[in-house]
């Protein structure tokens, strides 16, 4: 216990409170900015079980503020959860980790969080938000939002049935044109590390069972502006569907396909619903016809006609050079398949 | 009549609602939270909140960013300028 002998020493964990958290199992949604961080923070703490759900590869772009991952993982294109899933190991080897590529969705959502004691949000949209929210209030599990942008980030702990839901609060889920377009006001890494910073200290909370310690906020702050607001939060309200009615809109099952704009990428996520896993050597036979095409382990890439298309082996793809859904599932359909 | 926004004094009309209050503010009603006197007013009850002299009103927002995310950050506490 020697590697956790100065978290050992802080009274209000100690050698029980580590004992708790070794005995604790974490599903971090999303692996960028947020969920890598929260992912580095809790292998180091010692949880005993991490499982990263991600749907994206590693880029560039990405390194500015995305500490697990190197150089090489953007230039291999690893998916993140891949890349995590590496870079944990070395870390800690204690800590049993699972990297999971999927988009996260009302088909998957249920199986994810089975088995854990909490939920971290590591995600970059409502959407996701969203289901995390209405699958931890249906199967009680608590779960810890956090966002950030800019210099901003807003951060909230939701205990189902104890303490109000993110639909308690947020009724709707804003609609994704109720933001004009989805340019960047940017971000900088230190409002990433406050979020992160007060999402890992409620979940070593949580985790050791120091409840009356957690803040009972939604808590927000400006790193640029200096400023710091939360308002308390009370009890889970009784119109909210989730928590007093049990209904749950965001599970409610579709099929298809879906597709949603990428935020600041110039890309649309084509996602089908309930589809075998693709044959990615097979594929890469017909990219290489009708284009330039490039491959790994984990996914394939087609460049044609300005498009890029990076198709995942459980269906998915991500198709850069468009922000609209119609034109995105009709490329879709031209170059995979319906 | 005065009441204090976001910790920042303002002027506002008698008998205004807290729902016209933040439609001054020009603030999307489905992104805001918002509490009155250290109390968490539900959207439902908005429209009937009546606000009172000195009164405290404390306005958090919604982001759905990680990264990216269309914000006005520039906004979120500058809100005697924002209207």
């Amino acid at each position: 216990m020697d590697r956790y002998s100065r978290q050992v020493l802080f009274a209000e964990l100690g050698s029980e409170g580590q004992r708790r958290i070794r005995a604790s199992h974490v599903l971090i949604v999303g692996c960028g900015a947020l969920g890598s961080l929260q992912a580095e923070m809790l292998a180091r703490a010692g949880v005993g079980a991490l499982r990263i759900a991600d749907r994206d590869f590693v880029e560039e772009s990405n390194l500015q503020r995305q500490t697990l991952f190197t150089e090489r993982d953007a230039r291999e294109r690893v998916p993140k959860a891949v890349a995590c899933v590496a870079r944990l190991r070395e870390i800690n080897s204690e800590v049993e980790v699972e990297g999971r590529v999927l988009d996260v969705n009302q088909t998957n959502i249920e199986d994810l969080i089975r088995d854990c004691d909490l939920v971290l949000d590591g995600t970059d949209n409502f959407l996701t938000r969203y289901l995390i929210n209405d699958a931890c209030v249906k199967q009680a599990i608590p779960w810890i939002y956090g966002a950030a942008v800019g210099s901003y980030g807003v951060t909230m702990t939701v205990r189902p049935h104890e303490t109000p839901c993110l639909r308690c609060l947020f009724p709707e889920m804003p609609a994704p044109g109720s933001a004009p377009t989805c340019d960047t006001a940017g971000i900088i890494m230190p409002a990433v590390a406050t979020v992160v910073a007060v999402q890992v200290a409620e979940a070593l909370k949580l985790l050791t069972g120091n409840v009356e310690d957690l803040h009972g906020a939604f808590m927000q702050f400006d790193l640029w502006r200096n400023e710091w607001r939360s308002i308390k939060l009370g009890e889970p309200s009784p119109e909210c569907p989730a928590c007093a009615s049990a209904r749950f809109p965001a599970l409610e099952a579709e099929t298809g396909n879906y597709a949603t704009v990428l935020c600041g990428r110039q890309a649309v996520q084509v996602t089908p619903i309930n589809r075998g896993r693709l044959n990615l050597a097979q594929l890469f036979e017909r990219f290489s016809a009708v284009g330039e095409a490039q491959a790994n382990q984990y996914l394939i890439r087609l460049r044609v006609d300005g498009y890029e298309l990076t198709v995942f082996e459980d269906g998915r793809a991500i198709i850069r050079g468009t922000e609209d859904l119609v034109q995105a599932q009709t490329l879709y359909a031209r170059y995979v398949g319906s | 009549m005065r009441v204090i926004v976001n910790g920042e004094e303002r002027e506002i009309a008698e008998g205004l609602t807290l729902s016209r209050l933040l439609e001054e503010l020009e603030l999307a009603p489905e992104r805001i939270a918002v509490e009155l006197n250290r109390k968490v007013i539900r959207r439902a009850d908005w429209p009937q909140t009546v606000l009172r002299e000195g009164d405290r009103i404390e306005i958090v927002h919604f982001v759905g960013g990680g990264f990216g995310g269309k914000l006005s950050a520039h906004r979120l506490f500058d809100l005697d300028r924002s209207s």
